[in-house]
């Protein structure tokens, strides 16, 4: 059914990350390692779908001239329990997080998903679009964040891959090694695309 | 911690936007030509210092006052919607040939994650209001200068021969890395 092909385009076909470059921020920053990238995809899934269920159940109530501030706070609503339910019930993962949990708000995915899709939908097919959508944006963070703790840490979730011999490149991990990363991660995906249209 | 070194800290050291990656939509999105990206820079120093000090003193006046940390997000980003809204309205009926130079820039600042973090981070350091004011200048004419300098790159990557599957994005975001690396030196400067 039609929600099949919602779900596959914010997961494959428009993904968030490596097709329309959105939410470059928390992409680039959190993705230190794998489990890091998972959290922040999943706490971004989760007010992604929070948002677009609220603005498509309100779109004919919020008027057409503050609509941008009327969904700022919607999203705003749903960073802070997400905030606060991670504080309670995940911390290590919301000190490794820091800032970068309140800087949901002004994710662009979000704010682009509620303007393109949600307020002209109805609620259920955007519900599912933010389910696409957020999955698609936890699977590009934590392929970003694996490939990034496999060479900078020579581990991934943790677990050790490589012997004592291997000296893994710190400078993966830091900040230099995120934009290079992806920018290699989308070069990849653009040889990929382009052997299938072709 | 003395007023000088958060200023070169915020600026250099941990520049807001090649090691603490805020504002990167901006940073990728408006740095094609030199003359944009530092108009885009003048208008984001000018909305994040007022917007610092304003939320300074709201978190003081308001949120600690009233035992309502919480609502901190929310609160932030209103106050950085409005003023943007307000700031544009001011400059269009004041100085408009400011508001032409800085005019499209301005609505796209609302969604410029280093505003929103720098105000969170000025609170989390416990500065004060003359702190505040300082980092935020720092932070802000560090943006600028990534953004120019980034911009001066990627005005001579246009004319560069580069392999098809890298073009555009990918070979701007390597780019950066590169940059990155060069601000990490600054990184052994001892303050």
């Amino acid at each position: 059914m039609n929600y099949v092909k919602i779900f596959r385009n914010g997961l494959i076909d428009e993904n968030p990350t490596f097709v329309q470059l959105l939410g470059m921020c928390p992409t680039l920053a959190v993705t230190t390692s794998a489990i890091n990238g998972i959290g922040m995809g999943v706490a971004t899934t989760v007010v992604l779908i929070g948002s677009n269920l609220a603005i498509s159940s309100l779109r004919k109530v919020i008027p057409d001239k503050i609509r941008i501030p009327a969904f700022v706070v919607i999203i705003a609503t749903f960073v802070t329990i997400i905030d606060m339910f991670m504080n309670a019930y995940a911390y290590d993962l919301y000190k490794a997080l820091g800032l970068f949990i309140p800087l949901i708000v002004v994710n662009c995915l979000i704010l682009g998903r509620a303007e393109a899709y949600a307020s002209k939908n109805a609620v259920l097919p955007s519900m599912v679009d933010g389910v696409g959508m957020g999955l698609g944006f936890t699977l590009a963070l934590t392929l970003l964040g694996s490939v990034r703790e496999i060479l900078g840490a020579g581990s991934i979730f943790g677990f050790h891959l490589f012997g004592e011999a291997f000296k893994p490149a710190l400078v993966m991990i830091l900040p230099p090694g995120a934009f290079i990363i992806l920018g290699l991660l989308i070069a990849g995906i653009n040889v990929i695309s382009r052997k299938k249209t072709v | 911690m003395g007023l000088f070194s958060i200023f070169i800290g915020a600026a250099l050291v941990n520049n807001y936007v090649l090691s603490r990656f805020l504002g990167i939509c901006p940073f990728l999105g408006v740095s094609t030509k030199v003359a944009t990206s530092l108009g885009m820079g003048i208008a984001v120093t000018f909305v994040m210092t007022l917007a610092s000090i304003i939320t300074h003193l709201v978190q003081v006046a308001v949120l600690e006052n009233f035992g309502i940390e919480y609502l901190q997000t929310i609160a932030f980003i209103l106050i950085i919607a409005a003023l943007v809204q307000f700031v544009e309205m001011f400059l269009k009926k004041s100085s408009p040939s400011l508001y032409e130079a800085l005019g499209v820039y301005l609505p796209l600042i609302t969604t410029n994650c280093a505003v929103l973090g720098l105000a969170i981070i000025n609170v989390t350091e416990g500065f004060g209001i003359i702190e505040t004011i300082v980092n935020s200048l720092g932070a802000a004419i560090g943006f600028t200068i990534a953004i120019v300098l980034f911009a001066g790159i990627r005005e001579r990557l246009e004319t560069a021969d580069v392999p098809e599957p890298l073009k555009g994005f990918p070979i701007a975001l390597i780019t950066a890395g590169l940059m990155s690396i060069a601000f990490l030196g600054f990184a052994g400067l001892a303050l």
